[in-house]
């Protein structure tokens, strides 16, 4: 199916490319497409003008800052990201992932700012981004403007984004300990995915701080807090007790919606078993 | 700001200059404009890959492509793959080893294992499942798929 007929621009410069979306956001921005055009070719979006941003310089890069974090510019494409030497090294578990969204031809054009953006419930990188701790640089006509990656989306295809901002960059920490990402799929999205970071002390035996986001659940990304609070200042030999112990009351807080990927009582079920798995994954050594 | 565009692309190795309406898929601009009907729309919605062009030696969804995306760039198709006389080594290979009944799919996927060989010469078994997870044949079950691509490995 055609979308509906729109006027396309190609601009050099985020204030030229924010001043075509205009200040009432009737344009778009438009990189690789792989969801917006999906959208639109079914007609449940539709737009006056597509801003392509591909032509603008310096959102496509990946650098370790002064600060120790890393930051990754909004157009990167999720391959470009999986082979990432820089992000190999330092969460590993983000270049397997982004190795892994969809199917190659997505991962070719599609982005990691297009997929926060889109605010799509069933996707992998905002479960690991909330898990890392990021915040995604939003600029708009009126300035620049950080958000937790916590609070970023805020419903079923809605984010905070305003329509006439566009998302530059996203910037995490530089991971200290173990990061994992588990997910379980029928198709190209995941029905169900669980993040966890944490940091060691004491010669790598206690666990100084964790994080843990469930996705897929509801709209966004949750956390898992009673579980995140029993791993904190507990020897590493004793996570699995901990885990144990809180997980079940964890699970039952969790805010879980019913959908074509399951009911939920089983996708419930899903992140309890995930969480064990990325539990297996962090003590299994290594920082994948 | 324009509601059609002059695009100017190279389409397997031969300069194409042309004006579009701005919203044209790339699928349709290859098949119904320029009609090389080798490229299959199927899915419509970039999981199948039975659309998959090369953009720049990348696999892309051309069901999913804007046309004028690729001004300025490279555009392969499967007809730009094939020889004038005969087969590719890879087409050859589904051949030999019956990776494909109806030949819907089979477009795609020889696209597909062409920018994968490309990019990996000698790809691993599970390099082979995990590149090819999204190009779906509804008739051989993969097995014969996968042999032909293991035998260029």
């Amino acid at each position: 199916m055609l979308p509906l007929p729109f006027e396309y621009t190609r601009l050099p410069t985020i204030d030229e490319a924010l001043a075509a979306v205009g200040e009432d956001g009737e344009g778009m921005f438009y990189s690789g497409g792989t969801e917006l055009l999906l959208a639109m070719k079914m007609r449940v979006i539709h737009t006056e003008r597509l801003v392509d941003i591909k032509g603008i310089a310096g959102l496509d890069g990946i650098m370790l800052n002064d600060a120790d974090e890393i930051e990754i510019g909004a157009r990167c494409t999720h391959n470009r990201i999986a082979g990432d030497a820089l992000i190999q090294e330092h969460v590993p578990a983000l270049s397997a992932l982004c190795a892994d969204v969809a199917n190659i031809r997505v991962r070719s054009v599609g982005t990691i700012g297009g997929n926060l953006c889109f605010g799509e419930p069933h996707a992998d990188p905002p479960t690991m981004l909330a898990v890392l701790d990021a915040r995604l640089v939003l600029q708009g006509l009126g300035g620049i403007r950080s958000v937790p990656a916590d609070e970023f989306i805020q419903g079923e295809l809605e984010t905070v984004r305003a329509p006439n901002e566009l998302l530059t960059t996203i910037v995490f920490p530089r991971p200290s300990g173990s990061v994992t990402y588990r997910r379980f799929k029928h198709g190209e999205r995941p029905s169900v995915n669980v993040a966890m970071a944490w940091s060691l002390a004491e010669r790598n035996t206690i666990i100084a701080s964790a994080r843990i986001r469930v996705g897929a659940l509801s709209f966004r990304p949750q956390a898992l807090t009673a579980v995140e609070d029993a791993l904190r200042g507990r020897s590493i030999v004793e996570a699995r007790c901990a885990v144990a112990e809180a997980l079940p009351a964890a699970l039952d807080a969790l805010d879980v919606n019913a959908d074509r990927h399951g009911g939920a009582d089983y996708k419930r079920h899903l992140a309890g078993v995930l969480l064990q798995r990325n539990l297996d994954d962090a003590l299994g050594g290594g920082r994948s | 700001m324009t509601h059609h565009l002059p695009i100017s692309f190279s389409l397997n190795g031969e300069a194409i200059a042309i004006e579009v309406p701005t919203h044209t898929l790339l699928v349709d601009l290859i098949r119904d404009r320029i009609g090389l009907k080798g490229t299959k729309r199927s899915c419509d919605m970039e999981v199948c890959g039975a659309c998959t062009v090369l953009l720049d030696g990348a696999p892309i969804s051309s069901c999913t492509t804007l046309a004028v995306d690729v001004d300025r760039r490279e555009v392969t198709t499967i007809e730009g793959v094939t020889p004038a006389d005969g087969l590719s080594r890879i087409q050859e290979a589904f051949v030999r080893h019956g990776g494909l009944q109806c030949g819907f799919c089979t477009p795609g996927f020889i696209m597909a294992v062409t920018a994968l060989l490309k990019a990996k010469p000698h790809p691993t078994d599970d390099e082979i499942r995990h590149y090819l997870h999204g190009n779906l044949c509804r008739c051989t079950g993969y097995i014969k798929i996968f042999e032909a691509v293991k035998s260029l490995a």
